[in-house]
């Protein structure tokens, strides 16, 4: 399936932590320029999942892909200089450096020097539109700008994939439209191989090509948008959610033990 | 006026002392969340590096011959190669211990380095004579102060001045700040931890030797608990200032200075000899009033 497009994906992982499974047997496949969903009910494996694709967690069984080499075992680190780039739930931002140091250290952090580093953090700065905020400290954003700072970071230097945890968490209907065009324009402009993970399901279904939806570690669903929300194992997994209405913008916890 | 004068000089250089102290416990403290209390042994070990290993009354004076020029980068050198060496030795094992953990780890480790110190050199102060012209007194606006005063507090100057730039103008500095404050997420984009810490290790020794070559200069004696009384007062201060806050150890360094001096001065003859215990005194209220610490960053709690 992933063979002949470019990808980022996973076949077969498996995680395992002391007994609970986290994910069994999950296979996923990030293409590049386009914008890929996950979705699934609280505890179901997401972060989990993203955590194996960019090194954080390494899978207990399965194999992790970067357009074709196996990158199993690969720090998070190295994968970042591999063109693997991640947001955080909470954004995490060093709260104490200035919007500009925040992104320039993830600059130097790849291998630039200092001066190469602060005029990509600069470019990135004005391709995102938070040129003005590059001298604020990072802890004194407010919430949204933390966000898009985090977004910031994550596409210093233009990577391949991006991951992006959670990233409308929080927002506003009208700072998640902006948050969609924003995550289509990195997918369309810079080529960029996303996978949004959301709660958010309405905007999930609205920007994804394809949406995955994982349930208690396995994937329980794959297909376009249309597919997931005419989907009986979607809707179960989201207990009580009629087949007529949108799906709720946020999951109910502790669905489908 | 001139009596004035002199007590401003005191509190300053004895406060430069604590503060430089403070900054080399901050510094480790910030990337590794590791109170190093083998520190204060740093500091022993710097200044017997200048005598030859014997346990004769009288000491064998060995690199501490050397000329100055020699002598201060060598003396740099033997610590930031012994901070070095204990982090790769002791400290790397400790990475992802907690705390608790790694701050008894110092504690061994300083109490082995003191022994090997012991077994050396005997537990005999020694005296060595470094620069005395140091000693003698110049006069700044009619007050007599000690050169050596001057030199320390100028030293301390550069060297504050130095690390600010240092922090904020270079790639290591930028990776050192960002180490500090979220390891665990610096290491993640990339930030090379080893490196950095290294480095953190490195600077806290030299800082270390930095207080040897004055301390003995000051005492004219090598003993193998000189370091300790520092160290201690360096930990208060980074406590005070804040864990986790560099500028605040310093600051809290040159208040705890400040604060001994001015207690000295003032305190009634009978008291003075329990000055510290004015100065601990002093401490334990600011702790009570604010116990994060004066100048505490809002990331002292969290490490992901």
């Amino acid at each position: 399936m992933a063979s002949v497009e470019l990808a980022l994906s996973a076949q077969d992982v498996s995680v395992q932590f002391d007994g609970l499974k986290a994910l069994s047997n999950v296979s996923l496949a990030v293409p590049r320029g386009r914008i890929t969903g996950l979705i699934g009910p609280n505890g179901a494996g997401k972060t989990t999942l993203i955590n194996v694709l960019t090194g954080f967690q390494q899978a207990s069984s399965g194999i992790v892909e970067l357009e074709g080499p196996t990158i199993n075992g690969v720090a998070a680190h190295k994968l970042r200089r591999m063109g693997v780039a991640r947001t955080f739930q909470s954004g995490r931002l060093f709260r104490e450096l200035t919007v500009v140091d925040n992104l320039e250290v993830t600059g130097v952090g790849l291998g630039h020097n200092r001066h190469h580093a602060i005029g990509e953090a600069e470019r990135v700065m004005e391709w995102l539109g938070i040129a003005h905020l590059g001298g604020t400290i990072a802890g004194a954003l407010p919430y949204t700008d933390e966000r898009r700072v985090a977004i910031g970071r994550a596409i210093m230097c233009t990577p391949r994939y991006l991951l992006l945890d959670e990233p409308a968490a929080g927002m506003s209907e009208h700072e998640s439209h902006e948050l969609a065009t924003i995550i289509r324009r990195i997918a369309n402009e810079l080529n960029i191989g996303v996978l949004l993970i959301e709660h958010n399901i309405g905007l999930v279904l609205e920007l994804c090509e394809r949406v995955f939806v994982l349930d208690s570690g396995e994937i329980i669903e794959v297909g376009p948008p249309q597919q997931i929300r005419d989907s009986d194992a979607v809707r179960h997994a989201y207990m009580g959610t009629q087949r007529d209405e949108p799906m709720p913008a946020l999951a109910v916890d502790g669905a489908a033990a | 006026m001139t009596g004035l004068l002199q007590i401003v000089f005191d509190a300053l250089s004895l406060g430069s002392l604590y503060a430089l102290g403070a900054l080399g416990i901050a510094l480790i403290f910030g990337v590794m969340r590791l109170v190093n209390f083998a520190h204060g042994d740093f500091i022993a070990f710097c200044v017997f590096a200048m005598l030859w290993p014997s346990t004769n009354a009288a000491a064998i004076v060995f690199a501490g011959n050397l000329p100055s020029w020699l002598l201060v980068p060598l003396l740099l050198l033997v610590g930031a190669g012994l901070s070095v060496l204990s982090e790769i030795i002791v400290f790397r094992r400790f990475r992802n211990a907690n705390p608790a953990t790694m701050m008894i780890a110092s504690f061994a480790l300083g109490f082995a380095m003191r022994n090997f110190l012991l077994m050396l050199y005997s537990s005999r102060p020694k005296s060595i004579t470094l620069w005395p012209t140091l000693g003698l007194p110049v006069e700044i606006l009619g007050a007599r102060i000690p050169m050596l005063q001057v030199v320390t507090i100028v030293i301390t100057l550069v060297v504050l001045a130095a690390l600010t730039l240092f922090l904020k103008r270079t790639r290591y500095g930028l990776e050192m700040r960002a180490a500090a404050e979220n390891f665990t997420m610096a290491r993640m984009l990339g930030v090379r931890a080893n490196g950095v810490i290294l480095f953190a290790f490195a600077i806290s020794g030299m800082l270390a030797a930095a207080i040897g070559l004055i301390l003995a200069t000051n005492s004219g004696t090598a003993d193998i608990n000189m370091g300790a009384n520092v160290m201690l007062i360096a930990f208060i201060a980074t406590v005070i200032g804040g864990l986790g806050s560099v500028p605040g150890a310093v600051a809290a360094g040159f208040l705890i200075g400040a604060a001994s001096v001015i207690f000295q001065a003032t305190l009634p003859n009978e008291a003075r000899v329990f000055r510290d215990s004015f100065v601990y005194g002093a401490v334990i209220i600011v702790l009570l009033v604010r116990p994060q610490g004066l100048f505490a960053p809002k990331s002292a709690k969290q490490r992901v």
